[in-house]
C-alpha cells in the first residue's frame, strides 16, 4: 500500500509542477470575473448565469486536467525508460497501475477543491448565500465521475499508440456520454432493427457519467439530491472504475515496455 | 553587401506603411459590404440566428428552472412558455400536466437518474424572473431582428420587475431594429397604458400598429393575425375608457370578426351601448 501512496505522491507533485492546472485555473476565474462584472439591463442581482458559466469552466478544467494528467503517466514513463527501474523497485504492475490512479485522482481531487472554493466565493459575494451541501454534493459527484474517467483513460493509456489519441478519443466519449447517454433509449425507439438492438445495448452497457452533473442543481438553486442516491452513484462510479482499472491492469501486465 | 539592420527596418517600415494607405481605402468598401453592424455579425455572418434562438430557447429553459425537453423529448417543439406569459396566457392544470415530458421511467436508468435531475415543472417568480434577462439581451445583440426577443424582454421587465424605463428603452430598440414590426407596438402601447396610464400615446402606438399589419402581405397578415385581434381588442378597450364608446365599438365589432369566442365579446358591445346616452 506504502508504495501505492508513494507513486499517487509523484503524481500529484508532478501535478502542481506542470503549468496546466495554474493555466486553466486563471483563465476560468477570469472568464467568470468577465461574466460577473457584464450588466444586463442594469440589475445586479442576476446571478444564475454566473454560476452557469463559471461551473461549466470547472466542468471543462477538471475534465481537461484529469484525462490530460493521466493520458501521459504510463507512456510518459515507457518513453524516458523511467519504467524499468520503478519496476524494479520492486513495485509490481499492479501497483503502477493503482499508484497512477489514485495520484491522478487526488490531483484532480485538489482541482476539483480549489474550483469549487473559488465558486463558493464568488457566489457567495453576489448571492449572499453559501449552500455548502449542495456545493459538496455537486463536487463529490464531480469527483467520482471523474474516477470513472481517470480509469477509462489508463486504460486507453495502455491500448491506444500515444496520448494524444488517448485524449482526443476520450474527450469524445466522455462528451459523448454526457451529452448523449440519457437519450439513447430514446433514440433507440425511433430506430428499426437491427439499429435499435444495438443503441439499446449500448445504452445499458455504458457508464452513465452523466448522472453525475449535478450543476442544476446549483445554478437553479433546487433542494439537495437524495444522500441514498449519491452513495448508490458513488458505488456505481467505484465498480465502472474497477472494471476499467482491471482491463488496464489485464492489458498492461502483458504488454511490452520498450518502445 | 551589407546592410546595416537599421536602414532595413526603416526600410521595412515605409514599405508597411505605403501598402497601409493604399489597402485601407479597398478594406473600408469591403466592409460597406457587410450588412452587420455589430461584433456578432461581422464575427458568426448568419450563424449567429442560430445561436441567438438558442439563448432564446435558455431563457425559457432558466424561466423553468432547468425543467425543460431536450431535442430528443415529446414536446420539444411546443412554444416557449416566456412566450405564452407574455402574451397575459396563464397554463391551466392540463397543460401542466401535459408538458410533463418526461411520463413514467422507461427503465432503471432512467428512473434512478430522475434523482440528479430537474423534475419538477415550475416558474420563475417573486422578482426571479430577472434571471432570463441575460439570455434576452445576448439573443437580442446576436440577432437584432428576432421580434419576440424585445417583446417578452420587455413584458418581463415591465410587468414582473416594474423597471418600465428599460422595458421602454429595449422596445425602442427593437423597434429600431424592426420598424414594421406591429408586434413590438402592440407591446410598446401595452407599456403606455398598463404602466404609464397614458392613453393617447397607447392610442397612437396602437393605431401605428395597426396600420403596420394592413401594409403586410396577405400570408404575413394570415401568420401574424393573433397580434392583429389584441390590438384591436385592446384598442376597443382603450375607447371605453377613454370614454369614446362608439368608436371602442367599432373597434369590438372587427375584433368580433377575428375572435373565436365573438360572442363574449357581443356582451362587451352590448354592455358599453348601455352607456352611450339615447338620443331623443
Amino acid at each position: 500500500m506504502n508504495k501505492i501512496f508513494a507513486l499517487a505522491g509523484v503524481v500529484i507533485k508532478e501535478l502542481y509542477r506542470r503549468k496546466d492546472f495554474y493555466v486553466l485555473f486563471v483563465l476560468s476565474a477570469l472568464l467568470t470575473c468577465v461574466a460577473s462584472m457584464v450588466n444586463f439591463f442594469h440589475d445586479d442581482k442576476i446571478v444564475r448565469i454566473v454560476k452557469d458559466v463559471c461551473l461549466l469552466l470547472i466542468w471543462i478544467s477538471t475534465l481537461v486536467i484529469a484525462i490530460a494528467t493521466t493520458a501521459r503517466q504510463i507512456p510518459a514513463e515507457r518513453e524516458a525508460r523511467t519504467i524499468f527501474p520503478l519496476l524494479a523497485k520492486p513495485v509490481s504492475r499492479t501497483e503502477v497501475i493503482l499508484g497512477k490512479f489514485l495520484g491522478c485522482w487526488l490531483a484532480t481531487g485538489v482541482a476539483v477543491l480549489v474550483f469549487y472554493v473559488f465558486f463558493a466565493f464568488i457566489n457567495g459575494s453576489r448571492e449572499h448565500a453559501w449552500p455548502v451541501a449542495i456545493y459538496f454534493q455537486a463536487a463529490w459527484m464531480q469527483w467520482s465521475m471523474l474516477a470513472i474517467v481517470i480509469g477509462m483513460v489508463l486504460l486507453g493509456s495502455i491500448y491506444f499508440a500515444a496520448p494524444s489519441s488517448t485524449v482526443t478519443i476520450i474527450f469524445v466519449v466522455v462528451a459523448g456520454i454526457l451529452g448523449l447517454g440519457s437519450h439513447l433509449n430514446t433514440i433507440a425507439l425511433s430506430q428499426s432493427e437491427p439499429m435499435q438492438s444495438v443503441i439499446s445495448v449500448v445504452y445499458f452497457c455504458i457508464p452513465h457519467l452523466e448522472w453525475y452533473d449535478l450543476r442544476d442543481f446549483v445554478v437553479y438553486s433546487q433542494s439537495l439530491a437524495p444522500w441514498v442516491a449519491v452513495l448508490q452513484a458513488t458505488l456505481y462510479a467505484a465498480v465502472w472504475t474497477g472494471i476499467f482499472l482491471f482491463l488496464a491492469w489485464l492489458g498492461f501486465r502483458r504488454k511490452s515496455l520498450t518502445t | 553587401m551589407k546592410v546595416s539592420p537599421v536602414i532595413l527596418l526603416s526600410a521595412l517600415l515605409a514599405l508597411a506603411f505605403t501598402l497601409g494607405t493604399s489597402v485601407a481605402p479597398r478594406v473600408d468598401v469591403w466592409s460597406q459590404h457587410s450588412k452587420s453592424d455589430n461584433v456578432f455579425g461581422v464575427v458568426l455572418g448568419e450563424g449567429r440566428q442560430l445561436f441567438a434562438n438558442q439563448f432564446f430557447t435558455m431563457a425559457d429553459v432558466y424561466f423553468h428552472s432547468g425543467y425543460y425537453p431536450s431535442i430528443f423529448d415529446k414536446n420539444a417543439e411546443e412554444e416557449k412558455d416566456i412566450i405564452t406569459a407574455s402574451h397575459g396566457k396563464k397554463e391551466s392544470e392540463e397543460e401542466e400536466k401535459n408538458e410533463d415530458f418526461m411520463g413514467r421511467p422507461k427503465d432503471w436508468i432512467d428512473a434512478f437518474g430522475r434523482n440528479f435531475k430537474v423534475i419538477h415543472h415550475t416558474h420563475l417568480n417573486n422578482g426571479n424572473e430577472r434571471e432570463i434577462l441575460p439570455w434576452l439581451r445576448l439573443a437580442a445583440d446576436l440577432d437584432p431582428q428576432k421580434v419576440d426577443t424585445y417583446t417578452v424582454g420587455a413584458f418581463f421587465l415591465r410587468e414582473h420587475l416594474g423597471r418600465t424605463k428599460e422595458a421602454e428603452a429595449f422596445l425602442r430598440e427593437g423597434l429600431r431594429n424592426n420598424p414594421d414590426s406591429c408586434e413590438i407596438l402592440f407591446e410598446l402601447g401595452r407599456l403606455y397604458h398598463d404602466s404609464s396610464h397614458d392613453l393617447n400615446r397607447a392610442r397612437n402606438v396602437w393605431q401605428m400598429g395597426i396600420n403596420k399589419f394592413m401594409s403586410r402581405t396577405g400570408d404575413q397578415q394570415k401568420e401574424t393575425k393573433l397580434v392583429f385581434e389584441e390590438l384591436v381588442v385592446n384598442l376597443g378597450d382603450l375607447e371605453n375608457e377613454a370614454g369614446n364608446y362608439a368608436q371602442s365599438i367599432n373597434w369590438l365589432h372587427v375584433a368580433q370578426k377575428l375572435s373565436p369566442s365573438p360572442q363574449a365579446l357581443q356582451k362587451q358591445i352590448d354592455v358599453i351601448q348601455e352607456k352611450i346616452p339615447v338620443s331623443h
